[in-house]
């Protein structure tokens, strides 16, 4: 039976998830400090951790409104730092795109970093799993991460009414971004495309709010890509 | 400045929207089509691409000192890249980096 799911892989999923809790749990206190300092109110930061369940393109999004970019640009960049969610979405089709669209939607919109990698590993190592399986396996990954990611937003969202201006938390943001990068950076393609988004970056800063991170963001992408390419075909 | 009530709003809603489309755009829309090489290739790519972008205008140009380039700022952003390459932690990257940062500001100078 497809349209079921199943119990013992769900539950499996939920345990696999717990590890998980002690990586999200920070980032989510973070962000919720971060967004009502920044100026939004409880509801808007946990409408954004709701509905987009994605730290660095809610950091993003946070940064922008509050250089008062454009709607268009706001969206823009911060879909940009989203867009690898369209490999992992590509990446889980051969496990579950047999599955029936209501699973599939939901799944897909509980798609992220972790229980992206964890499903996939999942998949590889029990490649005898139905689809049925897989689909409850990463609905269980994200049963425990999700409700971590908005419960520790909120707590973070009430303490940071509270946390005076001087603890500089202003540079969390940038902090963050750069501890996500540096572990990401082990090939000279990984190089290359993050020097050219910096040189980019602040090139274009003049520009109003999120165009240069926009441009720097499609260079680096163009230039990473180049340099794997060059260096596949060098080997 | 932050943006009024109504645009945080219509952002929330939109963003919302946009990454769930990215996040359901294969599994839901396209099916078992393979995507090509060159999507895939510059997809691997994003990460890398747009975090430094945002991060760097920021490590330079901080908004708390009003744009003026400041010393434990850059420092502590310098630390953070420095132990996450060597460390590949993404949290022993990030409080290195606030540690540098608070630590500088208890400096009697």
């Amino acid at each position: 039976m497809s349209s079921t799911i199943s119990k013992s892989a769900l539950l499996k999923g939920m345990r696999h998830g717990l590890p998980f809790m002690l990586v999200v749990a920070p980032f989510g206190l973070l962000f919720g400090v971060v967004a009502t300092e920044a100026g939004l109110n409880i509801a808007q930061t946990m409408g954004l951790t709701i509905l987009v369940i994605a730290g660095a393109a809610q950091f993003t999004a946070v940064q922008l409104l509050v250089e008062n970019a454009s709607v268009f640009l706001v969206l823009a960049a911060s879909l940009g730092v989203n867009l690898r969610n369209a490999m992992y979405s590509a990446a889980l089709v051969p496990h579950l795109g047999a599955a029936p669209l209501w699973q599939r939607a939901l799944a897909g919109f509980f798609t992220f970093d972790q229980n992206y990698a964890a499903s996939a590993l999942e998949y590889e190592t029990h490649p005898e799993m139905t689809v049925a399986e897989k689909i409850a396996y990463h609905l269980g990954l994200a049963a425990v991460i999700a409700p971590t990611w908005y419960s520790s937003t909120f707590v973070g969202a009430v303490a940071g009414t509270a946390i005076p201006p001087e603890f500089a938390l202003d540079f969390a943001v940038p902090l963050m971004f750069i501890a996500l990068v540096a572990p990401a950076i082990r090939r000279p393609a990984h190089v290359a495309a993050a020097v050219t988004s910096v040189v980019v970056a602040l090139l274009t800063v003049a520009l109003p709010s999120g165009v240069g991170i926009l441009l720097a963001g499609i260079a680096g992408m163009i230039v990473g890509a180049r340099v794997e390419l060059w260096q596949d075909r060098a080997t | 400045m932050m943006a009024n009530d109504a645009t945080i709003w219509l952002v929330i809603v939109l963003l919302g929207l946009g990454t769930f489309l990215i996040r359901f755009s294969f599994l839901g829309l396209i099916g078992n089509r393979k995507m090509p090489d060159w999507v895939l290739r510059h997809l691997r790519y994003t990460a890398v691409a747009f975090l430094p972008a945002i991060a760097a205008p920021l490590v330079i140009w901080p908004a708390a000192t009003g744009g003026t380039p400041d010393p434990a700022r850059l420092a502590a952003g310098i630390v953070t890249l420095g132990v996450g390459l060597w460390t590949k932690n993404l949290f022993a990257a990030f409080f290195a980096g606030g540690f540098v940062l608070f630590g500088w500001q208890m400096l009697p100078i």
